[in-house]
């Protein structure tokens, strides 16, 4: 028989390796994140290294767009294949009985997420870009501060901003758990303790996120 | 008790299918699911109307023919249970009850509330044995140490009875439960392991073939598992396809 060359559990695996290294981008962000609040000097010195490193720009980002674009492209295809597997749909189905919401709806959380990407990229990336390599300034190592901290002066952006944290934190509640699962890791002895890390990142991580841009907005820097 | 039933009548595999209302009453709390079916095809019968087809055969839970997604939930919302198990006390006298054939493109209705499942048996045919030498030379396979946990979890893994509950219920109709299951009783043995590689890679390209979905880890199939099969058989599986694959 022959034999293709990702099975449907192939996918999955891929999505899982995927999720893992987005998960940990994550919490790589986050700690910077959590620089501008607690050492801003630090914040600076840091946003001008990874804007500037040369490993940073030419492997490592392009190396998380091609994550984010693989997570998100599986993601939609996985979704099409399953909705195809049951063309007819029960008249009276009662899924919450068997199973979360979460877990039913990645695709929405996800899509959500997907959408602040775009706002986000919007909001610091294009501009970035835009400030390196086709306006071509001088390079200015304290800039980043005050940058970010002007970007979250908008409160509907704030909120958009949180929404999709909230969106992020539902999409994480199923996925960190469900990345050890589709990896094959499950047993009687890890599994509980897997399943509480993954509740305590899936919440703890977006609401630092969040407080990060609250707290931008809160105290404005005049400059 | 008087109940209502809303049921999928379907003339056959090509025809479009719809719900049907039907009164019933007299329905007592100890009698089970099937035999309410019993006597509301009795009465049609007797009306000159065609019987509902339903699946069943053992009624006594090991058999795997009984395949009802009563009210939502596959064989009904009592636990660990298959349609011929439940009894209708699990329902209030006065309620609607819909009835509907377990839903997947890999199970096609052929009739009323009757599947085709035969996509489950050519999984099980493409790789889900041991091939033994059976001409009087076996060997006694309590010459062969097992330890006893994994004695158990193969046991465990080996009570489904590939009703399909787990597809029916699955968002994605997906059929994991059911072929870790097959795979795990075999993976767990000593006896499984030199076909191991080709049974998981064979299985799961069956599967894949046969139109069933992917496994998002909802873990509703092992809730509505009639046999408990946990989702721990999925995780060995995808590890058992990792090994063979790499």
């Amino acid at each position: 028989m022959s034999q293709s060359k990702f099975t449907t559990i192939g996918r999955k695996v891929l999505m899982a390796l995927s999720g893992f290294f987005l998960m940990f981008f994550l919490l790589q962000h986050l700690t910077i994140n959590m620089l501008s609040v607690v050492d801003p000097d630090s914040f600076n010195s840091v946003s001008h290294f990874m804007g500037y490193n040369p490993v940073i720009q030419f492997l490592m980002q392009p190396i998380l767009i091609f994550a984010v674009v693989f997570h998100f492209v599986m993601g939609m295809y996985l979704e099409y294949k399953n909705n195809k597997a049951r063309s007819v749909k029960y008249a009276y189905n009662k899924p919450g009985t068997n199973s979360n919401w979460m877990s039913r709806n990645m695709i929405y959380s996800g899509l959500v997420v997907l959408a602040f990407l775009g706002l986000h990229f919007y909001d610091f990336w294009i501009p970035e870009m835009d400030f390196k390599y086709i306006s071509g300034h001088e390079e200015e190592p304290t800039r980043y501060l005050v940058e970010l901290n002007h970007k979250f002066q908008n409160p509907i952006k704030v909120g958009l901003y949180v929404l999709a944290f909230i969106a992020l934190a539902l999409h994480l509640l199923h996925g960190f758990q469900s990345s050890f699962q589709s990896v094959g890791f499950n047993n009687n002895k890890y599994t509980p303790t897997i399943k509480k890390l993954g509740n305590i990142f899936a919440i703890v991580v977006p609401a630092l996120f969040a407080f990060v841009a609250i707290y931008h907005f809160l105290n404005p820097l005049h400059q | 008790m008087d109940l209502t039933l809303k049921i999928w009548r379907q003339k056959d595999a090509k025809s479009t299918g719809k719900m049907v209302t039907y009164p019933i009453s007299g329905i007592e709390g100890h009698m089970s699911f099937l035999e309410m079916m019993d006597i509301l095809n009795d009465e049609l019968i007797e009306k000159g109307e065609e019987p509902v087809a339903f699946d069943h055969d053992c009624r006594e839970g090991i058999c795997g023919m009984c395949s009802m997604f009563i009210n939502g939930e596959a064989h009904g919302p009592d636990r660990k249970v298959t349609t011929c198990q439940l009894h209708m006390r699990m329902f209030e006298d006065g309620e609607t009850i819909h009835i509907e054939p377990f839903r997947a493109n890999a199970f096609p209705v052929l009739k009323d509330l009757m599947i085709d499942r035969s996509s489950f048996d050519r999984i099980q045919q493409s790789g889900g044995y041991i091939s033994v030498n059976t001409s009087g030379n076996t060997q006694d396979a309590n010459a062969l140490p097992i330890p006893k946990k994994d004695a158990d979890l193969a046991m465990d893994a080996a009570t489904c009875i590939g009703c399909g509950a787990c597809v029916a219920t699955c968002k994605n109709s997906s059929a994991m439960l059911f072929v870790s299951a097959k795979v795990s009783q075999y993976a767990l043995l000593p006896q499984g392991q030199v076909e191991a590689k080709d049974r998981v890679l064979n299985m799961v390209n069956q599967m894949d073939v046969e139109g069933f979905g992917s496994c998002t880890n909802t873990g509703a199939c092992e809730v509505e598992c009639p046999k408990g099969i946990s989702i721990e058989n999925i995780a060995r599986m995808n590890r058992e396809l990792m090994k063979a694959t790499v």
